[in-house]
């Protein structure tokens, strides 16, 4: 654990009474919850509590039905993706995201030359932008993936795929980051390794805010500064991983209490 | 977090190697060839060259669209017919006979109406970008065909012999083709190859990339996707035009027919044929398009049938193309995956 800060200041990112509805299905009702300046915040529930719809919403994939996103004191509620990265949010995915034909390289110069706005001239060359390919070499070295540079995404590790992804994340030098169950899919001992480099890495690129979705209990006493839990897309709990872990009746509603008998197949 | 280990693989271990600078030098390579072609070749494969190289240079653009931004257009003929009848219309109706002044029109018109057309079709993908770009095609096809008193109809439009560089050349027809001309349009074509490479390999060319590879992720890491998407459907379209003016001026005809589903189809097989892949692949597949329906048609009028068994057995044995099998050989004697 790492100490949280101080909580003076106005929040660095907020929802305020967030829902969002599928037709008759209220997938959140209400959803308040903040990150402050400098703070990891944990998202935990049971499946289908709206954990990733919180997130979509978030990210300006899903507009709410109604309340507000806030992001540096400004209303972001549905202002699409682009925008967003623009702003300074970037996402990392629940599933490997990356580019299977690029390299780890051209990956981070996709995010990087996005910053830079290196795209309205189609003839500017990017091999020779030097300042563009330095920036991409710093953010692959941060994660871990500089002796990765040259290969192309598509036959990298698994664990690598997921530091891909948060890198490129990282590559918008972004103030806030989402990840969405970054170490899902990932083995036990590689968990820790990818939350040790991203935590140092945020902490390296000045990155002052993380939000995480994530089930691996484990991952979540260790990094969290306060767990928000979700049930039936209701805020249960926002608290510090300390009391959290102390209260068996919220682990037991937000692990979910395991079937008793698994039922067999004949 | 330097006892970080992420199960990466060890060095050793072989990988698919990044695109290397190849793909230019197979073009320039072809160009050159093509440059001292006058001296030893025939009249008649000379003349067999200038549509090559009206559809490569179409090829070039459209594969910036297919094999880079991974949108497949069924209606790229539109493009060959708007250059072709720019020339026409400017040709034989205005007597501007620079040909200089009709590859700057033929670029712009294309331009403005891939600009509309393309807001149209680019917000959609796959097989509804694929119909959209066909349905559009048919539309130009229709009014080229319908309007008879403006585009003359199925009897298409003359277009006339243009001054090059402001220059006339009193020879014959043949003359002027397999002479000036022929090098006037292999130097266009290694230009505008040498422009299209650098597109490639720009930010601009990689957010392309990005976006074929996975729009998603792409916006999420600030790729304006439909931005770049309608760029690259004006350049690939500018590209169709000056082919297509090419194409035109070499039979001296402008033809419905050149803006056919059919003819956008041709561009589809041309590139699937050298391998989209590749930067040089769809020129190649332009070259052996050109050269084997001319030797195909010269022996049985049943041509099509053989092209198209020559696309099915292309599609089963060799789906990433000539030039790519090509690669993938070159790749195996190395040593390499």
């Amino acid at each position: 654990m790492h100490p949280a800060p101080a909580a003076e200041s106005a929040p660095l990112f907020e929802t305020i009474n967030v829902s969002k509805a599928f037709g008759a299905f209220k997938a959140l009702s209400d959803v308040s919850f903040h990150v402050n300046d400098g703070e990891f915040v944990s998202i935990v529930g049971p499946n289908g509590a709206g954990k990733t719809t919180l997130v979509n919403v978030v990210t300006g994939l899903l507009r709410p039905t109604s309340g507000e996103v806030r992001f540096l004191g400004r209303n972001i509620a549905g202002i699409g993706p682009v925008e967003l990265a623009r702003l300074g949010m970037s996402r990392a995915f629940q599933l490997v995201n990356i580019f299977p034909a690029l390299t780890v390289r051209e990956t981070l110069a996709v995010a990087v030359a996005s910053r830079l706005r290196r795209v309205a001239n189609p003839f500017r060359s990017l091999k020779r932008d030097d300042v563009l390919q330095a920036d991409a070499e710093r953010i692959a070295e941060v994660l871990g993936l500089r002796a990765r540079l040259e290969t192309v995404a598509s036959t990298l590790s698994q664990g690598e795929k997921k530091l891909l992804d948060i890198a490129s994340a990282f590559a918008l030098n972004p103030s806030v980051i989402l990840l969405d169950e970054p170490t899902s899919g990932v083995s036990t001992g590689d968990k820790h390794a990818i939350m040790e480099v991203l935590v140092s890495a945020a902490k390296a690129a000045g990155v002052r805010g993380i939000v995480q979705v994530e089930h691996d209990m484990d991952l979540v006493e260790r990094y969290s500064h306060r767990i928000v839990a979700l049930q039936e897309g209701s805020v249960l709990a926002d608290m510090p991983p300390e009391a959290f872990f102390k209260d068996p009746a919220m682990i037991a509603a937000v692990v979910g209490t395991r079937p008793q008998t698994l039922r067999r197949i004949p | 977090m330097s006892n970080q280990s992420i199960d990466i693989a060890p060095e050793a271990v072989a990988r698919r190697a990044a695109p290397r600078p190849n793909g230019l030098w197979a073009l320039l390579g072809l160009i050159a060839v093509m440059a001292v072609m006058p001296w030893i070749a025939s009249p008649y494969a000379l003349l067999l060259m200038l549509p090559f190289i009206g559809y490569s240079i179409a090829l070039l653009g459209f594969n910036l669209l297919f094999g880079t931004t991974g949108l497949l257009s069924f209606g790229h003929a539109l493009f060959l017919g708007v250059g072709a009848y720019t020339a026409a219309v400017l040709t034989s109706k205005f007597g501007v006979l620079s040909f200089e002044l009709l590859l700057i029109t033929a670029a712009l018109v294309s331009g403005l109406i891939s600009l509309v057309v393309g807001a149209l079709c680019v917000r959609y993908t796959r097989i509804f970008f694929g119909m959209l770009t066909l349905a559009f095609g048919m539309l130009f096809h229709s009014f080229l065909f319908k309007f008879y008193s403006v585009t003359g109809g199925d009897q298409g439009m003359r277009v006339l012999r243009p001054l090059l560089l402001g220059m006339e050349w009193r020879g014959g027809k043949t003359a002027f083709l397999t002479g000036p001309f022929y090098y006037y349009a292999l130097i266009l074509f290694a230009l505008l190859g040498l422009a299209m490479w650098r597109i490639t390999q720009s930010p601009f060319g990689l957010h392309l990339r990005a976006i074929r590879e996975n729009a998603g992720k792409a916006a999420y890491v600030g790729v304006q996707i439909f931005r770049m998407r309608l760029a690259a459907f004006v350049i690939s379209a500018i590209y169709g035009g000056i082919g297509g003016t090419i194409l035109a001026v070499t039979t001296g005809l402008a033809d419905p027919e050149l803006a056919y589903w059919t003819h956008s189809g041709n561009l589809v097989f041309m590139a699937v044929l050298g391998g989209s892949g590749t930067f040089a692949g769809p020129a190649i597949g332009a070259l052996v398009f050109v050269v084997l329906q001319d030797f195909v048609m010269s022996i049985t009028q049943y041509w099509r049938f053989v092209m198209g068994a020559v696309l099915v057995l292309l599609v089963v044995f060799m789906p990433q193309g000539l030039s790519g099998t090509i690669e993938a050989l070159a790749n195996r004697r190395h040593g390499g995956r």
